[in-house]
């Protein structure tokens, strides 16, 4: 066998195998997520299908499978068969490129599909391309509702890539490579980046819901509001594509935490005085880091309520955006003068001070962005709220 | 790779459009209203929709090449060190002034 065919063999092998995983995934994420939602509401969740419920997933795959396809009438047949195609494709595809251990710890074989020089930057565009997958969906259900939501989802997505983008280039400064190797690398080297770029993480972290369409930010799938969104029309597997769409680039979004900002694939080098080696258990750290931010993601949307439309803008542009070029210029300033004389780890100090401000401004700026115009009259007048008998009668009274 | 998750994705939709009832009434194939007919529902009956939405598309175009113009000026920071920071930082307070205008402007406004 010729050495590119076995090469070639051996990745479509990875690539299958990292698919299923992350479809069994996304099967047992729904269940994990429905549990943890009972739990955290004190009732037990899903527990008649198999034993603690574990063949739910199963049960709900077939049944979705075997469901009836509707092709809405009003709907262009291509572009509405083919957009969740879209969406999951991408969805997958950004998944392969992170490693989840060094070269050649795999039974001998590297433990990613691809590791481009150019990784992080791919693994942003896979991430955006579901903005397509989407608002081509929302676009081809010839509905209203559809319509809309995929509006507000293009627009939500667009708009926090932004803050995503440029949340990271503080990593790059630091860094100074694009390959996820080298990011995880330097982490075993410096420590772990979330300590230097702790605002940058905060900021990714929030893009990083705004993008996957989770709760706080899940707008375009608000069920008192929009009916589903974009998934009005659709039915069957169709449907349940968009679903794992979702959960898969939420998976993604965790795996690209851990590599960015805690460490990759190594474990903390203090466990090693216990059991020698453990800190080098490449895939296990990768997964137990990823379950975290997993439960992390599901803790949020258990207890954080979905905010408004105009709300969600106005903090992505004019809070977000902001903060993460004032991350970038601070870290350029940093490193350009400071660094050489101090080293990194006042940067630690700095990062910490950034999310003080963040949490301190992000409380006291709401009101003051508010646009005076849009506001009622009797919202600006400060007496508006007193009850005095003269304006009893235009409260409502009692 | 991608040939891997093109070919899930293409399965699954065959699969499905293979297997399960296929019994489609008029009453079933109507888009959502409620369970009225939606005369003018479709996207192709000239609904219209805020300009906001192309607003933020323009400026997240605008943007978005700030941000690929500063990829690889991050990249190789470090090695064009002194003279780096001002050039990086000229081009920020540019497109700060871009960006106050728009802030101005009030386009970032939902009312």
């Amino acid at each position: 066998m010729p050495d590119w065919l076995a090469t070639s063999l051996i990745t479509l092998l990875k690539a299958i195998l990292v698919i299923l995983g992350l479809l069994t995934g996304f099967a047992y994420m729904t269940l994990v997520e429905r549990k943890l939602l009972g739990r955290f509401q004190l009732r037990p969740g899903p527990n008649r299908v198999g034993p603690l419920g574990l063949l739910q997933p199963v049960a709900d795959a077939i049944k979705s499978i075997f469901k009836e396809d509707i092709n809405v009438t009003m709907a262009d047949k291509v572009v509405y068969t083919i957009a969740p195609i879209i969406s999951v494709t991408f969805a997958l595809l950004a998944f392969g490129g992170i490693p989840a251990g060094p070269a050649g710890s795999l039974f001998g074989e590297n433990p990613w599909v691809y590791n481009l020089d150019a990784g992080l930057l791919v693994l942003l565009a896979m991430t955006s391309m579901g903005v397509y997958g989407i608002f081509l969906g929302g676009w081809a259900s010839g509905s209203k509702y559809p319509m809309l939501g995929g509006l507000r989802s293009s627009a939500q997505m667009i708009s926090y890539e932004l803050g995503m983008g440029l949340s990271l280039l503080g990593v790059l400064m630091l860094v100074g490579s694009t390959r996820l190797q080298d990011i995880v690398g330097w982490q075993a080297g410096n420590g772990w980046l979330l300590l230097f770029q702790m605002l940058g993480f905060v900021l990714f972290l929030v893009s990083a819901f705004a993008e996957t369409n989770r709760a706080p930010f899940d707008l375009p799938e608000a069920e008192q509001e929009l009916v589903a969104g974009f998934l009005t029309e659709y039915s069957a597997i169709k449907w349940a594509l968009y679903q794992m769409a979702e959960y898969i680039s939420m998976f993604t979004a965790s795996a690209m935490m851990v590599t960015l900002f805690f460490g990759g694939w190594k474990g903390p080098q203090f466990l090693n005085g216990l059991i020698p080696g453990i800190s080098e258990w490449p895939i296990v750290w990768f997964i137990a880091k990823m379950a975290f931010f997993v439960f992390f993601f599901i803790w949020v949307k258990a207890s954080i309520l979905r905010i408004r439309y105009d709300q969600l803008m106005r903090f992505g542009w004019k809070l977000v955006l902001p903060l993460a070029l004032i991350n970038t210029v601070l870290t350029a300033f940093y490193i350009a003068y400071f660094k050489a004389s101090w080293g990194l780890w006042p940067l630690v100090l700095g990062s910490l001070i950034g999310v003080g401000l963040l949490i301190y401004v992000s409380d006291a700026v709401r009101s003051l962005w508010n646009t005076p115009g849009i506001r009622r009259a009797e919202d600006l007048s400060p007496r508006a709220h007193t009850v005095t008998p003269a304006n009893r009668q235009t409260l409502g009274g009692d | 790779m991608l040939l891997a998750a093109l070919g899930i994705g293409v399965i699954a939709v065959v699969a499905s459009a293979l297997l399960g009832p296929k019994k489609a009434s008029r009453a079933k194939l109507m888009p959502y209203e409620s369970g009225n007919d939606p005369q003018h529902g479709g996207v192709g009956t000239g609904q219209r929709f805020p300009v906001h939405f192309y607003l933020v598309a323009m400026l997240f175009i605008v943007f978005d090449i700030e941000t690929a113009f500063f990829y690889p000026l991050a990249v190789a920071y470090q090695k064009l060190l002194p003279f780096a920071f001002i050039e990086a930082f000229t081009f920020i307070l540019l497109l700060l002034v871009g960006y106050f205008y728009v802030l101005k402007k009030k386009v970032l406004e939902w009312a």
